[in-house]
């Protein structure tokens, strides 16, 4: 076992308890954090002058799975440019926009991240992306399975059979140990296996008498009786397309009534889901709604998607979006069809700032961030790699913190790109408090997970220490400085183990693949198992092999809920 | 010009990594500097005079140095890549990726030259007097950034997909090809003295191939245009009789693709649609 370990006179942020920069030590025993430790076998960490926070949480970065795998093999001339050579403690691999698994996870940890959210998981290739979750080092990580376009949850829910459609998810999750509810243009991958595309959430999908709303609502119903940690995940409609704000707000507003109080919706990758105008010529910023919008709502919680100016990857389970994108950049394309589950895509693309398209997506994303007032609702994301590669963080948190890093962006744009957005005249800067939740407290909230993300004792000790002292530094002025402390963390301690030192992976710890297990009453069961039959009509694989055992995975973390039902 | 001598001092038997091999490395650096670079043999990274047996000195700049390379070189890859300026001569055969990414200078080889040559060229010149491998002049794999400018000229014969997604410049191959020359072709001029194996300017948008051999058939997605008693590449007149091609329509290309009628009397048929 490990030993202890205390970090002392560090500046500690701890959102989530409401410690805001004050110096404290933390002391951490068993992975764990405890009161104090006493004894003689005890590490001490000085951390005077340096930011203590808990490590970071990633909401949605496509870091496993068919697709990404697909993406990798797609790009040989993206992997050749960032060849990572073997240390004493590391593997070798490959990076940018699809690192190898080693490399994905040696990455986030020296950013200081420890949790990662693996998004858009097509149940029938769960097993492959288990296998990639288990080769990826260090980092705890949770899948997202695509439930929004399954034809048992369309059947289901065309004829209002909720607790059935609850039994179908809850056995689902379980049988791809699975997170959360995943959603990607719900309704719309169905309709591109027909070679169309949904318009609006109220248009219907062939051959099942269903609306994208509806099956929103649907799911939105299911994730409340079956007590899941996270709310729904997602993706909307029309999403990359001019005037599809609106569509975004529809969506956050169908689910309204269902809230009670709580959070109901999670739009991920918001900026891609905030374009104002009628075509590519006349697309402006649309951020400023959807911000009045989350500002007066208190059920929704976004992520950024931000855009970064570099040649990436851009993948999703949106088949038919990728499709356009094909279209409009004659890139190379993979397009893939998952039986009766959902679609994917995969085109590589380069953001440029002289495009005005480009660049007014740049700004969106911050917008979003600056124009929402409580950072609990939105967080650091680039939507890896859609947006650009995971390990450019540190680039959208100095963008956050200070103007003058902005500004600099800005100048290579042009002007005409500027008039679309109101981020130009947006003075706001992040504090390392309001950092501290966008980048760990809020997403490890909105994930329900408990022990994560916050300092307190009980905690699981993940933490990350930045050589920064904001007693000397001036975000805002040295921009730079902020950059570079957040891509290479002083230490990254993951579950009480030292894993990086100065920027360097120098230790390993077992990253645990966190699921959830809900619980449902046996005549719900009963319900699954009648559902075999149809199985066999629809699937190429039998019902009893679907499910994959908790034993493939490398290091399980079973979190047992009960249900409603 | 100063001249640099390297001679193996054995034979290899594993690929050898030898980026160091350029003038812009190599110039202005003595001889013991010049034995201490590091090249990587296998998966091992060792020194150049492990390897080499290394005479002569260079010049104080790249442009006068010259580095004569003596001996069988073909298990050594990426010899003067990214090279700006200076000299190079194989006396021998050169293995993969000779000249990569070669922004100016000139590469000679007495032999052979392997795969990949003068992929991602930028500027320069590249003599062969034996053959060459495949992918000459071409993208790196999965890229779509062929090689923008300068000579490549092949006086043997050259393996598949010659001038893959070839943006400009000039490569001429004066013995037989395999399949797939100039495909993804976007620009610049291929001249191909010999016979072709076929499938040739598959998915060009753009540039001009000129085939004075035979080959066995025009993909069926190239139109025909017209006949043109001479032609015109890399500065000479050619003249004799050539069916031109348009294509690749299945990628809305424009290329330019000329065939000689003399030697494929078996595409006769497509003069009835002139």
């Amino acid at each position: 076992m490990s030993k202890a370990l205390l970090i002392k006179n560090g500046i500690v942020y701890d959102p989530l308890n409401g410690i805001d920069g004050e110096r404290m030590d933390i002391a951490v025993k068993n992975g764990v954090i405890v009161e104090d430790v006493s004894g003689k076998d005890i590490e001490v960490i000085d951390a005077s002058g340096m930011i203590v926070m808990p490590g970071g949480v990633d909401i949605h970065a496509h870091i496993a799975g068919s697709e990404v795998d697909a993406g990798r093999l797609l790009r040989p001339e993206d992997h050749i440019k960032d060849v990572e050579p073997k240390t004493p403690y590391t593997r070798s691999g490959v990076g940018y926009s699809v690192p190898s698994t080693w490399t994905t996870g040696y990455r986030y940890v020296r950013m200081g991240y420890t949790t990662v959210m693996n998004p858009s998981m097509p149940p029938l290739e769960a097993r492959h992306t288990h296998e990639e979750l288990n080769d990826t080092p260090i980092i705890d990580k949770a899948t997202y399975p695509l439930l929004g376009d399954s034809w048992f949850v369309l059947e289901f829910l065309s004829r209002d059979m909720i607790e059935e459609c609850a039994a179908f998810v809850a056995w689902m999750i379980k049988a791809t140990k699975g997170y959360a509810i995943k959603l990607v243009n719900p309704g719309g991958l169905e309709t591109w296996g027909f070679g169309g595309n949904v318009e609006s959430i109220d248009d219907q999908v062939p051959y099942f008498n269903i609306t994208p709303r509806e099956i929103i609502r649907g799911l939105c119903k299911v994730n409340k009786l079956l007590n899941l940690p996270h709310t729904i995940h997602v993706h909307t409609n029309n999403l990359g397309k001019p005037g599809n704000y609106l569509t975004a707000i529809r969506t956050m507003d169908c689910v309204k009534d269902l809230a009670d109080g709580e959070r109901a919706i999670h739009v991920t990758h918001c900026q891609f889901s905030s374009f104002k105008g009628v075509d590519w010529a006349t697309m402006e910023s649309g951020a400023d709604a959807i911000a009045r919008y989350v500002n007066m709502h208190d059920h929704v919680t976004i992520d950024m998607g931000q855009v970064i100016f570099t040649d990436t990857t851009t993948m999703t389970a949106d088949g038919p979006f990728q499709y356009g994108l094909h279209l409009l950049t004659g890139n190379k394309w993979v397009n893939h069809d998952v039986e009766t589950e959902t679609s994917s895509g995969i085109v590589p693309f380069r953001y440029r700032p002289k495009s005005i398209v480009h660049a007014v997506q740049w700004c969106i994303g911050l917008e979003l961030a600056l124009l929402i007032k409580e950072p609990w609702k939105v967080f650091v994301s680039t939507d890896h790699p859609n947006g650009g590669p995971f390990f450019k963080y540190p680039d959208v948190i100095s963008w956050l913190m200070s103007e003058k890093a902005r500004k600099t962006v800005m100048k290579k744009m042009r002007k005409a790109a500027l008039k679309r957005t109101t981020l130009p005249s947006i003075d706001r800067e992040y504090t390392f408090y309001e950092v501290a939740i966008a980048t760990r407290a809020g997403p490890a909230k909105a994930l329900g997970l408990e022990n994560k993300g916050h300092l307190g004792v009980g905690a699981i000790a993940d933490i990350a220490i930045y050589a920064i002292n904001p007693e000397n530094v001036n975000p805002s002025r040295d921009y730079k400085l902020i950059r570079n402390a957040f891509s290479r963390a002083a230490y990254t301690i993951k579950s009480g183990e030292i894993v990086v030192k100065d920027g360097k992976v120098v230790g390993y710890a077992q990253g645990k693949t966190y699921w959830v297990d809900v619980e449902i009453s046996d005549e719900a069961m009963e319900t699954i198992k009648m559902l075999g039959e149809v199985f066999k009509q629809y699937y190429t694989v039998e019902f009893e092999n679907y499910p994959i055992p908790e034993d493939y995975l490398a290091a399980s973390h079973r979190i047992p809920r009960k249900s409603g039902i | 010009m100063e001249i640099i001598i390297l001679k193996p001092k054995r034979e290899f038997k594993v690929p050898i990594f030898a980026e160091c091999i350029t003038p812009d490395i190599l110039a202005g650096k003595t001889l013991s500097e010049i034995e201490k670079l590091p090249v990587i043999e296998g998966g091992k990274e060792t020194n150049l005079c492990e390897l080499f047996q290394i005479e002569g000195k260079t010049g104080s700049s790249p442009n006068d140095t010259k580095i004569k390379l003596v001996g069988d070189f073909s298990k050594v890859r990426c010899i003067g890549s990214e090279m700006t300026d200076g000299e190079i001569i194989v006396e021998g055969n050169a293995g993969l990726r000779l000249g990569e990414k070669m922004r100016g200078g000139r590469i000679t080889v007495h032999g052979n030259a392997g795969s990949w040559l003068g992929t991602m060229m930028v500027n320069g010149e590249i003599e062969v007097f034996g053959d060459a491998g495949h992918y000459i002049g071409s993208s790196y794999r999965g890229a779509r950034e062929g090689m923008r400018s300068g000579t490549i000229k092949v006086h043997g014969s050259a393996g598949s997909e010659i001038g893959n997604f070839m943006r400009g410049g000039t490569i001429i191959i004066d013995g037989c090809v395999d399949i797939f020359a100039g495909i993804h072709m976007q620009g610049g001029e291929i001249l191909i003295r010999g016979d072709s194996a076929g499938r040739i300017g598959a998915f060009m948008r753009g540039g001009k191939i000129v085939l004075c051999g035979y080959t066995p058939s025009v993909l069926p997605s190239f139109t025909i245009e017209e006949l043109r008693p001479k032609v015109k590449i890399a500065g000479e007149r050619i003249e004799e009789t050539f069916y031109l091609f348009i294509g690749d329509h299945a990628d809305e290309g424009n290329g330019k693709l000329f065939i000689s009628k003399d030697r494929n009397p078996h595409l006769k048929h497509y003069e009835r649609f002139l």
